[in-house]
């Protein structure tokens, strides 16, 4: 036998029917029409003039053909550079806490035997079996002034607190406190998944010789565990962040109206104020913001991953 | 070897069980200081679990574990003067050969300046002072296996664990590399315990082996003593080839014994074991080394006929297999050490001597 592998009957006949380069194609074909081409209408929104017709929107008249009206305002309007803080600052709360939270679960998970392992992955992702709606509404019940939830933590504080600092419930819907606590509920799966499927890769053997050589257990997780869990983080760091950004319906069901997120304002901007080339605006800068930093990790990552194997 | 040496290890009566599963079996064994001592059996005959029992991995279920005078019960592995090379060899992927070398070195109170003369002393011991800086993958199997060893040397350990450190070489590389490892030993003067699969491994490598099955160990010795001597049926088997056959002494005199052995259809001589008595039923053993072909029947010494049925020729040295009166095989190696062309052919009648010290005697 040669070095040549010989390929699997079923994929040969694929190979020869040329149907291998279709099943290749096919992402990229979805990624074309579902991704790129709205991208590029919303693109060529952003640089339209609004008017009174329908759509509402044109190019040329009394302005440029390529009008960047829209941009000038997302730099000179503080109601959409506070409304781009919000939404990190909150996108970047509820990921550090679901990785404060994920990361133990997840490593909980390679922990236990087979059988667990699988009943405790299913109630990870058992949440998404109702309706996402259903559970923003469940939060929103449980923080309102009169839920036993908050009576709860009202007691807890006003049994923590000295005298003067009792409440009789705790402000919490209707603000970012709200908004993070949601996302975190929601989006925790999402860092999980990703760390335990780095996280379970890892060689047991490795934190046995961590040990052997003199470490401790909690120097072995700092030594061996978490540089090389990287990957998993940044994956689910990425899956928490991304749409946590341009979250939408926790704001407005729970969030603070006079505190809007980014979502909130391309919304209003399509349905209330019909500013169509505004709210492309918007939307093609939320984009750069979170693809920007995606593609430069990944080139890093791909450089890395060359140099490893060279 | 030192003639009494001082028990520098001591596993006393140490058992392991797994659930209902026994992988370890009352287990007690003394290693002097700076000996290289090998663990030699089958597969899952427990060599790994004896190993991960003196690096801590496994707390023993009966027994006890004395290093240097130490005793070992409930010392976590971190806190254990033992290192173990690990089967997988275990290197951290995301660090360069340099830091995975030097790994434990930070638990030594070391300034950084003698830290790195340490690895650089460990690299240049295992010559791989040009692949400092290269990242495990980025190595050969061969230098993998050399970089944990490294590892494992750079704190100075009181006692070294190899876990079948050459098992992912090549038969070419795993040669030269005992030879290096038997060097290295000699160097840093470091105990070793090496678990091995392979019996000629352990015989080069060691001053004294262990051999191991289903969790016991059945015979403790000198490489040469364990091969010449074995006292079971399991040893003398799992030790080179043997021919073994049912065997009744007929009479017993004061330095030799006569063996009816139905086999041989005839009573051979034999030395003698210890409690020997006419009537016994046993098995006579013998090694295809130890046996002569012959064209004439030999005068004195120990003679069976036979016919050729089987020969493979290597050159150097030839293989037989020899069809007796009764029917029953016996492998004859013999060395061709003439160069001669009447060389034994298929299906010649011959006969075959040996001498009656060469006849092993086993009872088990
Ligand atoms: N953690 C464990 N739980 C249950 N059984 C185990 C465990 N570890 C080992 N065993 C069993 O104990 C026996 C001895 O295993 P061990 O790994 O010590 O064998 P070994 O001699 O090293 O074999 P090999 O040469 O194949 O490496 C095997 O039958 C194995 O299945
Ligand atoms: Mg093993």
């Amino acid at each position: 036998m040669g070095p040549q592998t010989r390929r699997h009957p079923l994929a040969e006949w694929f190979h020869r029917r040329g149907w291998s380069d279709l099943i290749i194609g096919l992402p990229y074909l979805w990624l074309l029409v579902l991704f790129l081409l709205p991208f590029v209408i919303v693109v060529a929104m952003s640089v339209a003039t609004r008017t009174p017709t329908a759509p509402p929107f044109g190019y040329g008249g009394d302005n440029p053909v390529i009008n960047l009206n829209g941009y000038a305002r997302l730099l000179h309007d503080d109601l959409y550079i506070r409304a781009f803080l919000t939404s990190l600052l909150n996108a970047a709360n509820a990921m550090i806490l679901c990785l404060l939270i994920g990361y133990p679960m997840a490593l909980g998970l390679t922990r236990v035997s087979k059988n667990w392992r699988n009943v405790l992955l299913m109630l990870v992702i058992l949440p998404f079996w109702t309706s996402f709606l259903l559970r923003v509404y469940a939060w929103m019940g449980l923080m309102g002034k009169n839920s036993w939830f908050n009576g709860l933590l009202t007691s807890l504080w006003n049994w923590a607190t000295p005298e003067g600092w009792a409440v009789t419930s705790i402000p919490m819907m209707h603000s970012n406190f709200a908004v993070v606590l949601v996302m975190v509920y929601t989006y925790l799966p999402f860092m999980i998944l990703p760390l335990y499927s780095s996280l379970e890769r890892l060689d047991p053997a490795l934190d046995e010789a961590a040990m052997d050589l003199g470490t401790r257990p909690f120097g072995v997780f700092l030594d061996v565990t978490l540089p090389q869990s990287v990957p998993g983080i940044i994956a689910g760091g990425l899956l928490v962040f991304i749409p946590a950004a341009g979250e939408l319906v926790i704001p407005t069901l729970v969030g603070d109206a006079a505190q809007p997120m980014i979502g909130r304002v391309i919304s209003d901007e399509f349905a209330s104020a019909r500013d169509w080339p505004m709210a492309s605006s918007v939307a093609v800068a939320l984009l750069l913001i979170m693809v920007v930093p995606t593609m430069i990790y990944s080139h890093y990552q791909a450089k890395a991953d060359t140099g490893e194997r060279k | 070897m030192p003639d009494q040496p001082a028990p520098f290890l001591r596993i006393d009566g140490v058992s392991k069980t797994f659930g209902t599963f026994q992988a370890v079996k009352d287990v007690s064994l003394t290693i002097a200081k700076g000996e290289i001592f090998a663990l030699l059996g089958g597969s899952g005959c427990g060599k790994t679990t004896l190993l991960r029992m003196l690096a801590g991995f496994e707390e023993p279920t009966a027994g006890r574990i004395w290093l240097d005078g130490q005793d070992m019960t409930g010392v976590p592995p971190w806190e254990r003067p033992v290192h173990m090379m690990f089967q997988s060899y275990a290197l951290f992927p995301h660090m360069s050969v340099a830091k995975n070398i030097g790994y434990g070195l930070k638990h030594e109170k070391l300034t950084k300046d003698q830290r790195m003369a340490r690895v650089r002393e460990m690299l240049d011991l295992v010559q791989l002072t040009p692949f400092a800086d290269r990242k495990p993958h980025q190595i050969s199997g061969g230098q993998r296996q050399r970089v944990a060893l490294a590892r494992a040397l750079a704190r100075q350990p009181k006692l070294l664990l190899l876990d079948e450190p050459l098992a992912a070489l090549d038969k070419k590389l795993r040669e030269h590399t005992q030879f290096e490892l038997m060097s290295i030993q000699e160097r840093t003067g470091v105990t070793f315990i090496v678990v091995t699969h392979d019996q000629e491994e352990a015989m080069t490598l060691a001053d004294r082996i262990a051999v191991m099955d289903k969790g016991q160990v059945k015979q403790v010795g000198a490489p040469g003593h364990v091969y010449e001597h074995p006292d079971s049926r399991f040893v003398a088997n799992f030790l080179g080839s043997i021919t073994q056959f049912p065997a009744r002494v007929s009479s017993v005199a004061t330095d030799r014994a006569t063996v009816e052995v139905p086999a041989f259809g005839a009573t051979v001589e034999t030395g003698l074991i210890p409690g020997l008595a006419a009537g016994e039923a046993l098995t006579l053993a013998i090694r295809p080394e130890k046996l002569t072909i012959l064209r004439e029947k030999p005068a004195g010494l120990n003679a069976i006929p036979g016919e050729i049925k089987d020969l493979a020729y290597f050159g150097k040295d030839s293989l037989y297999r020899v069809i007796l009166p009764s029917g029953e095989l016996i492998s004859v190696h013999a060395v061709n050490a003439k160069r001669e062309d009447n060389r034994p052919d298929w299906y010649d009648k011959i006969w075959l001597g040996f001498e009656p010290a060469s006849a092993i005697l086993l009872r088990d």
